[in-house]
């Protein structure tokens, strides 16, 4: 854990290059994540700052979890650029699991710009024996 | 702690002081295929947070991207030119029990002061945090406002 008192490190937002091409003009950049995972659950904190709950798509699709967010700040056409460091584009970030996610239970809660995702592990997925009959 | 100065606004101050460094910065990281440079926008090494700065004719919007701050850990104050925002993001610790497999989120306390190019009216700056962005909104004073002349023929 970071000591309180330490300056923060910054780190630069980091693009996304899709194998894909967009349908849609801009930007796509990775979210930073923290994963961390005990016996129960499997959890995901990324950072999605502008990001409003009804702009989050969450979906797990087979081992894939896809995380995106579409951030609803515009700035008004009216106004002029005096200083620009950074930009503003989607977040998109996927990842492939390898536990068994019990799917029903997937708790996503978004708080200043910070997306929690918690994963509710299966027990171990149990080898399933097939019996063949004879005759 | 950096301070960027834009003096002679609109863009002249961006090509004093640490401008020449962003500008080495910015073509070696074209050299080697860095994201920066050629879209307008530019992000200084090194500086947290990054500041999207624009004005109307009625004042002043500084935007920040600055998530999972609890807003009495977030300082906004205006002196004279001078805007700065400090605070202190914080990560809380997850269980004892967990096994971290990425950690990229950074944690830390953070400060910024920025030169503001016009003559603002502090008592009415509004400063608004929401969804992990910092708007903060500085009226400009009624002498710095672009005034329209009336021309007699």
């Amino acid at each position: 854990m970071a000591t309180p008192t330490q300056d923060i490190q910054p780190r630069e937002k980091r693009e996304v290059k899709s194998e894909r091409e967009q349908t849609t003009p801009g930007r796509v950049y990775a979210p930073s994540v923290d994963i961390f995972e005990d016996d129960q659950a499997l959890t995901i904190v990324a950072d999605m700052p502008g990001v409003p709950s009804e702009n989050v798509v969450i979906d797990l699709r087979d081992d894939v979890l896809s995380l995106s967010g579409v951030p609803s700040v515009s700035v008004p056409e009216q106004e002029e650029y005096l200083l620009r460091e950074y930009d503003t584009g989607k977040y998109f970030r996927q990842f492939t699991l390898s536990e068994v996610i019990d799917q029903a239970n997937i708790n996503a809660n978004l708080s200043n710009g910070v997306l929690r995702v918690t994963l509710p592990k299966v027990g171990p997925a149990k080898p399933r024996r097939i019996e063949i009959t004879e005759g | 702690m950096v301070i960027r100065r834009l003096e002679n606004w609109p863009f002249e101050g961006l090509m004093g002081g640490t401008a020449d460094l962003d500008r080495i910065r910015r073509d070696l990281g074209r050299l080697f295929g860095g994201q920066t440079g050629g879209n307008g926008w530019e992000a200084p090494a090194g500086v947290f947070p990054l500041l999207n700065v624009s004005h109307d004719s009625e004042n002043v919007y500084v935007r920040s991207e600055i998530p999972g701050v609890i807003l009495d850990q977030l300082d906004v104050s205006v002196t004279g030119r001078s805007l700065t925002i400090s605070g202190e993001r914080a990560i809380p610790d997850e269980k004892s029990s967990v096994r971290y497999h990425r950690r990229e989120r950074e944690a830390g306390k953070f400060r910024r002061q920025f030169n503001l190019p016009t003559d603002v009216d502090s008592d009415r700056v509004q400063a608004k945090y929401q969804h992990g962005m910092l708007m903060v909104v500085l009226p400009k004073s009624e002498k710095a406002k672009p005034k329209k002349i009336a021309i007699s023929g």
